[in-house]
Order: C-alpha cells, then sequence, then structure tokens
C-alpha cells in the first residue's frame, strides 16, 4: 500500500507516555508530529484513573487522571501536533512503515522516526494458571475499574482481590466505597506490590486485611464464582498443606502484573528483554531497530505516571535527533543488573555517556547503597534507608562510561 | 398444547448439530432442544480439533469406519459450511526405541481401516518437518487435519436453522414421558412433543436414554485438561504432535496441536471422574502438561499459557477397562423411536457427519424420508478481517464504518464482527458466544482490552440492562447493577 501520510515523528499510542513524547518531539524542532491514539480520546488508561495522586513530582500537585492528561492534551493541541483518535495501528515495519485503521479507513504512513508508546496490558487468570472453573465474576483490575468507572456498572457485591499492585488496591477501596465487601488482598509474595501510599490509603483505612505470601489456589461456580480457596505459600510459592481457606464471593479481581504491549514492535523486529517485557533499549531509548524509540509503559512498568512522561520527553528529543540525521554511534556496552537488582533500564550505555538508569531491586532492600560499576571503577554510589520492588529508583551517575569498559554493573551494597 | 415435531434431537453438541443439519434435508419437522446458553458449550468445545484420519480405533469397529469416512468428507463439509479448515498432517512419535513396534502397530491398523497416506518416518524425516522435535521415528499420517469445533458446531447448527430446524436453548431435559403418539420432553415446566427422538445427549446420553425407558447404558466422564499457548509459540509446531498412545490411559496420551488460528493446545490429560459437568482445570494436571509436553518438544519452554481449560469425554468404559468402547448409534433396543447415540467421544468431531447419515438411515428404514427440494447446504460466512488482504481491508474498510474500528486487538477482530456474531440465527446474546462466532477475547489479553467494548456494543446498540449482561449460562451474571 502507497503510504498516504509522511511524518517526522510518528508516535504510537496517545497515553501519557505517547503525548509527552509528541509535544517533546515538536520543542526539539520536529515539524511533524502524528499521535496514533485508539481510544475516543487521548490520555490512555489516565481517563478511568478518577483517583488522585498523579503529578507530585512533575507538578507538585496532586492530580487526577483525568486532570493530568488533560494538561498535555492542551499543549499538544497548542504544539499542535495531530492526533489521530479511533486509530489502531495494525502494522509496522523495520522501514518505520505504518499501517492504521480509524475513521479514515485504512491507510499507510512513513515516519522519519517512530516512538512506541502502546502502554502495558494486565496480566490475566490464564497466564498465571489458577485452576478451577470459568465461571463471570473475574475481573482483572484494570478491567474492574474500567466498568466502574467508565460504564459505570458494579462488577460484583463479594470481592476476593488476588495481587497487591496499585489498580488492585485501588480497587479493593473504589469497591468498598460503592458499597461492596472486599474480604481480603491476597498477595503471593511476602512483600505487596503496590505503593506504601495506596497500602495505607486504600486498604488500611477502610480494615481490609492484606495477606502476604499467599495465593487463590482454586476457583469454584458454575455459572458465576461461588468460592474462591486461599492458602498460603512457601518461599518458592508451593502451596503449605493444611493452610487452605475457602471464601464465599462472588468476584475475584486479579491485579497480578502488568504486560509491556508490544506486539508491533515485534513485528518490527524490535528485540525485547524477558525480564521487563520492553524493548532492549540504549540510554537514547532506541532499540535495536534504528530510528524506532520506546518509552513508558511499553519499555517497562513505571510506578508514576511522571516517571512515564519525562522518559517520553527523553525518547523524543533522541527521536528528533535521528530525524535529523546526526551521525549514528557505534552500540554501546551492556548495563548488566547485578546483585539485588532485577532490571536496568537502558540495557546499553555508550562510552563517554552519563545515562539515566531506571531500575528495581528484586526484593526489598535497606538501608544499603546503590552503586554503579564498570569494571572495579565506581561510576556512582547512592545511599538509601528503604528501596521496595514496587517502586522504581532512578540515578544518573556522576562519572561517565569510561572508554574501553567491557560492561556496566548496577548492585545493590550494604551500607 | 405444545409443539409436536417429527423428530426431536436431545443434544448441541457437534453431534447433535450434524444430525439436525443432515435431517433437515428431509421432509420432516425437526427440533433440537439443549440445556445450555449456545450449542458446542459441552465436549465439542474442548477438545483438540483434530479431524482424525481413523487409525486409532481397532478395524471394524463403528468408530473406525465412520473417522475414515468423516475424514475423507470433512474439508468439503467445511467449504460448504464456512468453517476453518487445515490439512496439518499428523505425526506420533516414539519418544523411546521401545515405542517404534507400537507404530508399527499404528501403522497397519490405519492400513486395514483403510486410512490413505500413512508412513513410518525417520528422525530425520520427522525433523525435517518440525526441527524441534525430540523423537526415535515417526508415523506419518497425511490426512488428519485441524478445524474449529466450536464455528463446525454452530455452523452445523445455523445451517439446520435455515433449512427449517427449531432450535430450543436452555431448554434442560429433565424428564421424558412416552405416550402412545410419541414422547414428552420436559424441561420444568416447558415441554416439546415429538414421534421419535435422537439422542445425542454426550455425557447425559446413558440418562436420557434411561429417562426414556432405555436403562442399558452407563456413562464413565473422563476429564481431560488443555493449557492455550500464546500465538507466539506457533512457529513451533506445524503440525500435530502425539505420543505413541498407551493402552488403559484413557485416551490418546498428552499432545500437542496447533489451531487453525495460530496457538498452540497441550493435553489432554485423561482422568475419571465422578461428575458429567465438572470441567475445572486442576494444579496437579496443569503442572503435569507443560512436563509432557516438553519432552515431545523441548523449546516450548519459552513459550507462555493464556488460558486453559477442560473437556470430558463420555466413555462406555469405566477406567482400566480394555480402553475401547466403540460408538453406539442404533434403535434402543427396548423403546420404539428412540435412537442412541452412546459413547461418542472421540474421533466423535470427525465422526459427526457419517454418525447423522447414518441416524437418517436409521430413520429411513422406519418412515419415508423424501428430500426437500429447497434444502440449501451452503452457509455463507464473511471472510475475517485479519485474513484478507491489504486490499480486501481497505476496501471493505472504505465500504463500512464499522468495518473501521478494531474491537479486539489480539485477534484483530473488528466492530463489524462483533455486530456479526451477535446478529447470529440462534439468537446468543451473551460474551462467550461472541468469542465463540468472533474470536474476541481469545486473544493474549483474554478479553483485558475489548470484553468491555463488547458490553458497551451490548449495552447501547442491543439496549441490554446490566443486570441482563450473561457471560454464558443464565446464572452467570456480570454486573450486579449500576454504580448509585
Amino acid at each position: 500500500m502507497e503510504p498516504t501520510l509522511k511524518t517526522d515523528i510518528a508516535v504510537i499510542g496517545g497515553g501519557p507516555a505517547g503525548l509527552a513524547a509528541a509535544v517533546a518531539a515538536r520543542a526539539a524542532g520536529a515539524e511533524r508530529v502524528l499521535v496514533l491514539e485508539r481510544e475516543p480520546v487521548a490520555g490512555g488508561i489516565l481517563n478511568q484513573c478518577i483517583h488522585d495522586g498523579f503529578g507530585l513530582v512533575r507538578f507538585g500537585e496532586a492530580l487526577t487522571g483525568p486532570e493530568y492528561a488533560d494538561r498535555f492534551l492542551r499543549a499538544a493541541q497548542e504544539a499542535e501536533v495531530q492526533i489521530l483518535t479511533e486509530t489502531m495501528t495494525l502494522e509496522l515495519t523495520a522501514e518505520r512503515r505504518l499501517t492504521a485503521l480509524g475513521p479514515q479507513g485504512l491507510f499507510a504512513a512513513e515516519a522519519g522516526a517512530v516512538i512506541l508508546a502502546m502502554g502495558c496490558r494486565e496480566r490475566a487468570r490464564g497466564a498465571i494458571q489458577i485452576p478451577g472453573t470459568r465461571p463471570a465474576g473475574i475481573f482483572t483490575a484494570g478491567t474492574a475499574q474500567h466498568y466502574l468507572n467508565a460504564q459505570n456498572l458494579m462488577p460484583g457485591r463479594r470481592a476476593l482481590i488476588l495481587g497487591s499492585g496499585d489498580v488492585g488496591l485501588i480497587m479493593a477501596r473504589r469497591l468498598t466505597l460503592e458499597g461492596a465487601e472486599v474480604l481480603a488482598v491476597v498477595e503471593k509474595l511476602p512483600y505487596a506490590g503496590g505503593l506504601a501510599r495506596n497500602i495505607a490509603q486504600c486498604l488500611e483505612d477502610y480494615d481490609i486485611p492484606l495477606y502476604l505470601s499467599h495465593t487463590v489456589t482454586h476457583i469454584e461456580g458454575k455459572q458465576r464464582v461461588e468460592r474462591v480457596t486461599v492458602a498460603r505459600v512457601d518461599e518458592a510459592g508451593r502451596e503449605v498443606p493444611g493452610t487452605a481457606r475457602v471464601y464465599a464471593c462472588d468476584t475475584l479481581i486479579l491485579s497480578v502484573g502488568l504486560i509491556p504491549e508490544n506486539e508491533l514492535s515485534l513485528k518490527a523486529g524490535v528485540k525485547l528483554s524477558p525480564v521487563t517485557g520492553g524493548a532492549l533499549v540504549d540510554e537514547d531509548l532506541q532499540t535495536n531497530v534504528p530510528g524506532i524509540f520506546a518509552c513508558g509503559n511499553a519499555l517497562h512498568v513505571h510506578d508514576l505516571v511522571d516517571y512515564a512522561s519525562a522518559e517520553a520527553e527523553q525518547a523524543a528529543r533522541s527521536a528528533v535527533a535521528f530525524c535529523r540525521g546526526e551521525a549514528a554511534l557505534p552500540p554501546g556496552i551492556p548495563v548488566r543488573p547485578a546483585a539485588g537488582v532485577r532490571y536496568v533500564v537502558p540495557f546499553f550505555a555508550r562510552p563517554g555517556s552519563r545515562p539515566l538508569l531506571s531500575l528495581r531491586v528484586s526484593a526489598p532492600a535497606g538501608p544499603g547503597r546503590l552503586v554503579v560499576k564498570a569494571g572495579e571503577q565506581v561510576l556512582a554510589a547512592r545511599k538509601f534507608t528503604r528501596l521496595l520492588p514496587s517502586e522504581m529508583a532512578r540515578l544518573t551517575p556522576r562519572l561517565p562510561v569510561p572508554p574501553g569498559a567491557a560492561e556496566m554493573e548496577v548492585l545493590v551494597s550494604d551500607a | 398444547m405444545e409443539k409436536h415435531f417429527d423428530v426431536l434431537i436431545i443434544g448441541g453438541g457437534a453431534v447433535g448439530c450434524a444430525v439436525a443439519r443432515e435431517l433437515s434435508r428431509y421432509d420432516l419437522t425437526i427440533a433440537l432442544a439443549e440445556k445450555e446458553s449456545d450449542v458446542a458449550r459441552g465436549t465439542s468445545g474442548k477438545n483438540s480439533a483434530v479431524v482424525h484420519a481413523g487409525f486409532n480405533n481397532p478395524p471394524g469397529s463403528l468408530a473406525a469406519r465412520l473417522c475414515v469416512e468423516g475424514c475423507a468428507g470433512f474439508a468439503a463439509a467445511c467449504r460448504e459450511l464456512g468453517v476453518p479448515y487445515k490439512r496439518t498432517g499428523k505425526l506420533v512419535v516414539a519418544t523411546e526405541t521401545q515405542d517404534l513396534p507400537a507404530l508399527e502397530r499404528l501403522l497397519a491398523q490405519g492400513r486395514r481401516n483403510g486410512v490413505p497416506d500413512l508412513a513410518l518416518w525417520t528422525p530425520e524425516q520427522a525433523r525435517e518437518r518440525l526441527p524441534s522435535l525430540s523423537c526415535h521415528g515417526a508415523l506419518w499420517s497425511g490426512t488428519t487435519a485441524i478445524t474449529n469445533p466450536l464455528l463446525y458446531t454452530i455452523a452445523l447448527a445455523e445451517n439446520a436453522q435455515a433449512n427449517g430446524v427449531e432450535f430450543f436453548l436452555d431448554f434442560p431435559v429433565d424428564g421424558i414421558t412416552r405416550m402412545e403418539d410419541g414422547f414428552i420432553v420436559r424441561a420444568g415446566r416447558r415441554r416439546l412433543r415429538a414421534d421419535w427422538l435422537v439422542n445425542a445427549a454426550g455425557l447425559y446420553s446413558d440418562l436420557v436414554a434411561a429417562w426414556a425407558g432405555d436403562d442399558g447404558h452407563r456413562i464413565y466422564p473422563c476429564r481431560g485438561e488443555y493449557l492455550i499457548l500464546d500465538k507466539q509459540a506457533a512457529e513451533l509446531l506445524g503440525t500435530p504432535v502425539y505420543p505413541v498412545p498407551r493402552p488403559g490411559i484413557g485416551g490418546l496420551g498428552v499432545h500437542l496441536t496447533p489451531t487453525v488460528d495460530g496457538n498452540i493446545l497441550i493435553g489432554p490429560s485423561a482422568e475419571y471422574i465422578d461428575s458429567r459437568s465438572d470441567d475445572g482445570t486442576t494444579a496437579a494436571v496443569m503442572a503435569l502438561l507443560w512436563t509432557e509436553a516438553a519432552r515431545l518438544l523441548p523449546a516450548l519452554a519459552q513459550s507462555r499459557v493464556i488460558a486453559s481449560y477442560a473437556g470430558l469425554r463420555a466413555k462406555t468404559v469405566p477406567a482400566g477397562a480394555a480402553d475401547f468402547g466403540d460408538f453406539i448409534a442404533e434403535h434402543s433396543s427396548k423403546v420404539p423411536k428412540l435412537i442412541n447415540l452412546v459413547g461418542i467421544e472421540s474421533p466423535g468431531l470427525t465422526a459427526s457427519l457419517p454418525l447423522a447419515r447414518l441416524v437418517a438411515r436409521l430413520l429411513g428404514g422406519q418412515l419415508p424420508l423424501r428430500p426437500r427440494a429447497d434444502f440449501r447446504p451452503e452457509r455463507q460466512r464473511a471472510q475475517r478481517f485479519r485474513d484478507m488482504t491489504p486490499e480486501a481491508q481497505r476496501a471493505a474498510a472504505a465500504a463500512d464504518p464499522a468495518t473501521r474500528e478494531i474491537v479486539c486487538r489480539c485477534e484483530t477482530v473488528t466492530r463489524r464482527e462483533i455486530l456479526d456474531a451477535l446478529d447470529n440465527p440462534l439468537g446468543v446474546q451473551n460474551l462467550t458466544g461472541v468469542k465463540a462466532r468472533s474470536r474476541a477475547m481469545t486473544g493474549r489479553c483474554q478479553g483485558g482490552y475489548c470484553q468491555q467494548r463488547i458490553v458497551a456494543v451490548l449495552r447501547n446498540e442491543y439496549g441490554l440492562k446490566p443486570e441482563d449482561l450473561r457471560l454464558n449460562g443464565p446464572e452467570s451474571w456480570l454486573f450486579a447493577g449500576e454504580v448509585k
């Protein structure tokens, strides 16, 4: 199909990352910036997040999801970003050609650079293989949130929540406020998956018990959920015999993880990390495919939207530089997560650069130090009192990556 | 006065719907009663979706004969009905050298059954077909194929209905009375009358026969669990791979099957249970399926499970028996005008149309079957958007606003396809019905993206109230109501 649209920057996804990337791309000098958004209104998942707490880092105030999105939407309009809504991108090639379907029909577009900002999806029951029947009444937390906030629908009356991710915690409060009974939040790991502020504000304030090191081992119900069995698990995640408890309930809400959305990226040949599920980017947030950049939750799941926006702006600046034909640099050295660190983004960094490192620890840690090393040379060391897997840490090394280094490591050490 | 039919079929699985469609060729009044809210809700929708060649059943058995006949005609039936069909062939592999004699026995059995295109392959030949395969030798069956059993059964039902068959869904038969002029079949307070009964009730076929007065049958449910893998695994497997069947295990053994939509199925297990309806999955079997699958294809270890399900086989022999109970398809020996189809487990899907023709012959011996001039065997089905060429996609989108919106992103299902699924002739308007007809909600996100959009369509365009929305059956409510 002949391209009907040519653009400097194509941003796939008009959520918080995509909008921030588009605005930043215009600010960095890109003439034509196109955002492809599948919903009728840009803003992404923020539009169903009617609780507040967004923007504390970036704006110093607690905004609701729609308010946060609105600031970027206005900025995009002022910057004359072209946002195509109700438009689903179906294909993407390594040559940065896109095929999309929307109100104007099926069309092809060609971009100088592409920014992947598709966000993430929720892990569903099948992926965690909960045994039992397949009745109505099992919802992922985000889906339940959509039904409540966007369609005014009550997903159930008596609910159990599996997983202590933030959306699950927020749903515990929301369901309670709407008159449902939330029996418990059950978390397989020995620590909570969500932010400490959400544990306090969504569970403790409403006397909803949180059972750590517990999971759902069975679902019963012919047509609608009738009973859910919960049991304690050991460190290896195996059920501890004799600990099973049965909850009579009609609803099971799953908040069991988010998976970066990268089916399009794979079509273009973008390589993904098995740990983050996002692209293996360098310090410019460029993927292994030249001219294709990634940011936001499509790159790795963020704790705060503020950081997703900031990351998107960095991707946009890199994408604009690529469009200008600034000379491609040789690939950098690997950035490796070492002791106590689950992942670090970016995955590669060039000698001479001081990349912003986003990382998560693999288990609660602290007090201790986050250390960035290249060989024996320490590039950065930062003290911390407590780091949780639910929180992203961000760190820019004081010293640049030395020439000749084989790899960089990021690790947690004792104080 | 309740309606009176010439023939009432009990059971809306592949076999019952095939019987309905086959009998609709003749000048008869026909009804089909199904206890669930849609057809194909039992064993017919929960299996490996394989069109079997016919080498697994003993020579001379009805199952062997009808399976070979069904396999030979399956492609043509799918073309006529607009159902996906793909001739993949199949490999039965010897994972140990001691399995090799069993392959030879299967080959000989297949040849006696009249199965074409069978051959013994060396491990090298097998690996040419499937590079990552681990085996000591294999039996190749060139005529084995895969289909979508849900769409197949739905297509049979829709075509039967277009040719005059009346469908009674949500009609759980709970009693049958024999009258001088036929049967009264009850579901609660509702009744249907018929001269003839065809018992295609699968797991309940022994009960239905007994209610009609024939207590000579017994069904032993045998559960089989499956895992469904993400399409990212599809490139690993173009052909179904089975282990050598081991006697006494109640099935063909855990195998790997590609689906017509590009997923991989792992399963089934075989476990005799006391319930006819407990199709829940279990932790122990889920773990076992992985182990068995990895023995056949170690490369699977990296793949992702997106869903699991279980189906129940309607066996006529109990656990530990010689492991083969043949199909029973005959006039009841005790009750006149009752035709029993009992023990139709695998390869019942493959054999469904031959079984239906057998029922027509049994009926034809006792009442005149006059072909109808207006019988139409074809069922038109719109091509799926994702299967179109880009040019056809562009033209379809230009012509229809509902084709410009993707509702299910994982399976690339348009709003038009959702509307078509909801406008189905059987009048099924629940989420599982949409899923079976459109494939929306079957992908890697399992409806995380599209279910809420389909709910909105049901509310806004079909005017359903929140409390009337259902996943499938009448008790499967989705919402407690609106937020106050």
